[in-house]
């Protein structure tokens, strides 16, 4: 009975101050001729509603692909084509062909923010306390109180109800796939992640710890017996759903070839803009957009990103528990993020582990720029703020015993330099400091302006700063993984 | 494994900034005209000479709070003149800039930290009678969630109607209801059984008290009183010529005199006994703010509220003064007037029912009975306040909270008080909101009649939600008078 009251309480405050960050600008507003997002969005609604599905990815006449030509999977074009049809109920000239572009107004404004709040409550949220009643250790009440905690994850409120995306749905439908998981349906886990991969491509970042952990369950079961059988099963359950998605597309590969080429544009190049990942930091020393030939690129990019994502990859195909799956899933996601080509800010949205609080309030500050030009600095302070206050308060983030955040390893190493007491506090300032320099840029970015020399300066030391926070995860929690001993029974998985 | 929440004193600062951080999401919502009212008043006094204050009529908002309201404006126009200094321009009316709206909807969240003090303050005065005396609702043992402290200040904090009123709507109710709130505290603070007896009365503390409410009287209203410009103050702070009602019938016993009246005259052409040619244009909830007559019942006069009002109050008072109990008896009476003056006051705002939902919040966690008036007043007195946020994009919003702060409150005391609190019949009432909501919030804006009759939502509204709210009056009446009067020690206050 206490249950149901926290988790709905918990619920209508995740809601509320999604809906209230809601009422600022989003991603474009009354910028033409291109505007942003929440234009491109819309876009797709009116293609998906007018033209048949086989030009949707197509340049003609009436899809003109270098305005917001659709560059998602098809799942994200059947969702727009969904809301169309709810739009064209309400109010035709918001889909209309060609006339209805940059069509802005409080009430479609309305609208569009309505899609993605539904999309939350039938998705992402139920995978959430899914995801926090029955994978994570703990009291009810601690399990509530994570819940909460990852409701109230500041950058993907700002970027879905702010900027304006629909990362709730693949990161729902991504979340829903590792409940699966945990929960021995392996079927169902890994058709929610396939169906999270037809919907944004970048949940490819999650799909090598789904593809080792599930080929690590069905080795270990013994690939003569069922170990095979499952292997089989899932194969088929994941290229079945593959097929049903692509099906308008599938008539002739010259179609799923330019869906691709969407999907995929190596033609842009290694990075776009200002982003937290290795090679836009790199950049500022060593101008490697222009030294290397864009093949050349690829093929490093490529390649960094399969040497950092190996050893978690493999170290999970060998172990696979639970708590490897969730290492292995930020240790792919942010090797990714930080090596991989034509990255976006907001690709390094990901249910991060609740503790590594220092980590998810960096995702939040490496989005600072686009937030700033959104004119979303407002929502951004207080959910951050907010965040911040509600772990530490809620989770003691700081005062867990060094056991708790699995930094038993790291504390080994370091034993014979420093005691415990030491250490943790060590933790303590790393963490401290972090936050003060988020703290900083944050100010000067929204208060000061740049000389004149450096138009740029504070987008890149964001980056930077926020690369090198991502880095240091990147080793850590490598790290926390692979030095975790080959069997330890009743071993206490917390998160 | 460390259990969250786990500091004692941690728990108010985290509801405090939790819903300080809601009030800051909010900074871009919806404000009404009020919002325009305050930034009026900002540029009056920041202007205009003292003596013009309460002559000043370039804007329609002309300045109708007491002096002291005026002064609280004249301070913050000085912090308003780094934020932009065109607000503090009276010919800019309608002025609504970033920095205006930022500036102005800080002033509320940072006022209100009076209102968290005196919450603090209130909450540890009621710790104390806790202590002195073996209560069944001790703090001690329990789990935080369940302790009486933590859901009185979180009924008080994260109190609905508060926040919709002063954080979307705009005004300063939370900061005015923390002074009251810090008076009350320290008033009783001095005494550790809160009793205030007849024995300790004496000519001296009555000359003081007397002397010291003349002061602040005169340091309020002396300025004024020496420019000779009273008669004008007073206008313009009891504005009799608004009408009976304001635009939206506040849930009182007036709203439900008005639909008797209509009834009996919708009857009376029907049966023929009344000509349809002589009876007055509807024009009771068309929005605006007029006079007007009734037709079948008698006409209700300034005067008649006045006594109406009186009446209501005056049993209470003298229980309070022939049978005196502590905290709980004075805070019961304060609730009893609040909501007389609700029921039966002349042009009653439907924002003043938190004058009582407020005060009652803190009986509500002492006494089951009380707990039980609390739910159902504050459910159907929030619900009034509905109207109040009629724009599509705050209806989410205000459904969420609403939900939000009647889930809680409902659980804790289900919870505190051990068992179902609430009857079959109450409930049904209750639950009758859930419809009421559907249909003025989302079928009625889809018909026809939504253009030629915009005021059945409010009307239907306001009706329901009156006789909850006299129902909640009738039985915190009987509980007054029915709930024995303690003076003796070890006994809970």
């Amino acid at each position: 009975m206490d249950n149901w009251s926290l988790v709905s309480m918990c619920v209508l405050l995740g809601l509320t101050t999604r809906w209230a960050v809601s009422f600022n600008s989003y991603s474009g507003a009354s910028k033409p001729p291109m505007f942003g997002d929440y234009e491109a969005q819309r876009h797709w609604q009116e293609v998906a509603y007018n033209l048949p599905v086989h030009e949707w990815y197509l340049n003609t006449t009436d899809n003109n692909l270098s305005y917001w030509g659709l560059d998602y999977p098809p799942l994200t074009a059947y969702h727009s084509l969904l809301c169309a049809y709810v739009a064209k109920l309400i109010n035709p000239a918001w889909v209309e062909l060609h006339t209805s572009r940059g069509y802005e107004s409080s009430s479609h404004k309305l609208f569009m923010r309505t899609t993605v709040l539904i999309a939350d409550i039938l998705l992402y949220i139920p995978a959430v306390f899914l995801y926090c009643f029955y994978l994570s250790n703990g009291s009810s009440k601690k399990k509530v109180a994570t819940a909460l905690c990852i409701l109230l994850y500041p950058g993907l409120i700002l970027i879905d109800y702010g900027h304006f995306q629909y990362n709730n749905v693949s990161l729902g439908l991504a979340l829903w796939g590792v409940v699966g998981l945990g929960s021995g349906w392996d079927l169902l886990g890994s058709l929610a992640f396939t169906l999270a991969l037809n919907y944004k491509q970048m949940e490819l970042y999650h799909s090598l710890p789904f593809f080792c952990y599930l080929l690590g369950k069905c080795i270990k079961q013994g690939l003569v017996g069922r170990g095979l059988f499952l292997l089989l099963k899932i194969s088929l359950s994941v290229l079945a759903t593959f097929a049903l998605c692509w099906l308008p597309f599938l008539s002739e590969p010259q179609q799923v070839l330019q869906v691709l080429h969407r999907l995929f544009p190596v033609a842009r190049g290694l990075f776009e803009d200002k982003v937290a990942n290795t090679w836009c930091s790199l950049n500022v020393l060593i101008k490697i957009k222009t030294l290397l030939s864009r093949d050349a690129q690829l093929l490093l990019s490529l390649a960094l990103t399969f040497l950092f994502v190996l050893p978690s990859s493999i170290k999970l195909l060998t172990k696979p528990t639970m708590w490897q799956f969730k290492l292995a899933l930020v240790n792919s996601s942010l090797a990714f993020f930080l090596f991989s080509f034509q990255v976006h800010e907001k690709s390094i949205l990901l249910p991060a582990l609740p503790h590594r609080l220092s980590a998810v309030l960096c995702l939040a500050c490496s989005m600072l720029p686009l937030l700033l030009k959104d004119g979303l600095l407002l929502p951004y302070a207080v959910t951050s703020l907010a965040f911040l206050f509600l772990c530490v308060y809620l989770l003691s983030a700081l005062h867990r015993s060094s056991q708790e955040l699995h930094l038993g390893s790291c504390y080994n190493l370091t034993r014979g330099c420093l005691s415990a007491r030491n250490f943790s506090l060590l933790v303590k300032c790393a963490f401290g400091i972090s936050m003060a320099a988020m703290a900083v840029l944050s100010t000067a970015s929204a208060a000061l302006e740049p000389p004149a020399r450096l138009p740029d300066l504070f987008p890149v030391l964001v980056s930077i700063f926020s690369c090198m926070h991502f880095l240091a995860s990147l080793l850590y929690f490598n790290f926390v993984q692979l030095t975790e001993p080959p069997s330890r029974r009743g071993q206490k998985k917390t998160n | 494994m460390a259990s969250p929440m786990n500091s004692d004193s941690g728990w108010f600062l985290a509801l405090a900034l939790g819903v300080s951080f809601i009030k800051c999401l909010l900074i871009n919502a919806y404000h009404s005209t009020d919002f325009e009212v305050h930034r009026n008043w900002l540029a009056v006094t920041h202007s205009m000479p003292v003596s013009k204050w309460y002559y000043e009529a370039t804007s329609e908002w002309t300045l109708d709070y007491p002096p002291f309201f005026a002064w609280f404006e004249y301070g913050l126009s000085h912090v308003a003149a780094y934020f932009d200094k065109e607000m503090l321009v009276v010919r800019n009316l309608n002025y609504a800039s970033p920095a205006t709206v930022l500036f102005q909807r800080l002033s509320v969240i940072v006022t209100d930290v009076v209102f968290i003090y005196a919450i603090k303050e209130f909450n540890s005065w009621s710790c104390a009678i806790y202590r002195c005396c073996k209560c069944l609702r001790e703090d001690k043992g329990k789990e935080l969630l369940w302790k009486p402290s933590f859901i009185l200040a979180t009924l008080l904090l994260w109190n609905f109607g508060l926040i919709i009123v002063d954080h979307i709507h705009f005004q300063y109710n939370g900061f005015l209801f923390g002074v009251l709130l810090l008076s009350v505290a320290r008033h009783f603070q001095s005494k550790t059984d809160g009793s205030v007896h007849w024995k300790s009365f004496s000519p001296f503390r009555f000359v003081v008290l007397g002397s010291i409410v003349l002061t602040t009287f005169a340091l309020s209203f002396g300025p004024f009183i020496a420019l000779g410009q009273i008669p004008q103050v007073l206008s313009r702070l009891f504005p009799f010529k608004r009408g009976l009602c304001h635009a939206y019938w506040a849930p009182n016993v007036w709203a439900l005199y008005n639909i008797v009246d209509k009834v009996l005259s919708m009857l009376g052409v029907k049966l023929g006994m009344l000509d349809i040619n002589k009876l007055p244009k509807a024009t009771m909830t068309g929005g605006l703010v007029q006079e007007f007559q009734h037709t079948v019942l008698p006409s209700v006069s300034p005067l008649v509220t006045l006594i109406c009002t009186l009446l209501s109050i005056l049993p209470a008072l003298f229980h309070m003064w022939y049978r005196p109990s502590g905290g709980r008896g004075f805070l019961r009476c304060i609730v009893i007037c609040a909501l007389g003056s609700f029921m039966f006051g002349w042009h009653v705002h439907e924002k003043a029912i938190l004058m009582a939902i407020l005060p009652l919040s803190w009986l509500a966690v002492e006494h089951r009975e009380d707990a039980r008036t609390f739910l159902i007043l504050s459910t159907t007195g929030h619900f009034s306040l509905f109207p109040l946020l009629f724009t599509a994009q705050e209806l989410p919003i205000k459904i969420l909270l609403m939900l939000l702060f009647t889930i809680f409150s409902f659980t804790s005391l289900k919870k505190l008080f051990r068992g179902r609190l609430v009857s079959s019949v109450e409930a049904t009432y209750l639950l009758g909101l859930i419809p009421l909501a559907v249909i003025c919030e989302l079928v009625y804006p889809l018909t026809p009649w939504h253009h030629t009759l915009p005021f059945i939502p409010l009307l239907l509204t306001s009706i329901y939600c009156a006789l909850g709210v006299t129902y909640s009056f009738i039985r915190l009446y009987i509980s007054l008078l029915t709930v024995p009067s303690t003076t003796s020690k070890g006994k809970c206050q």
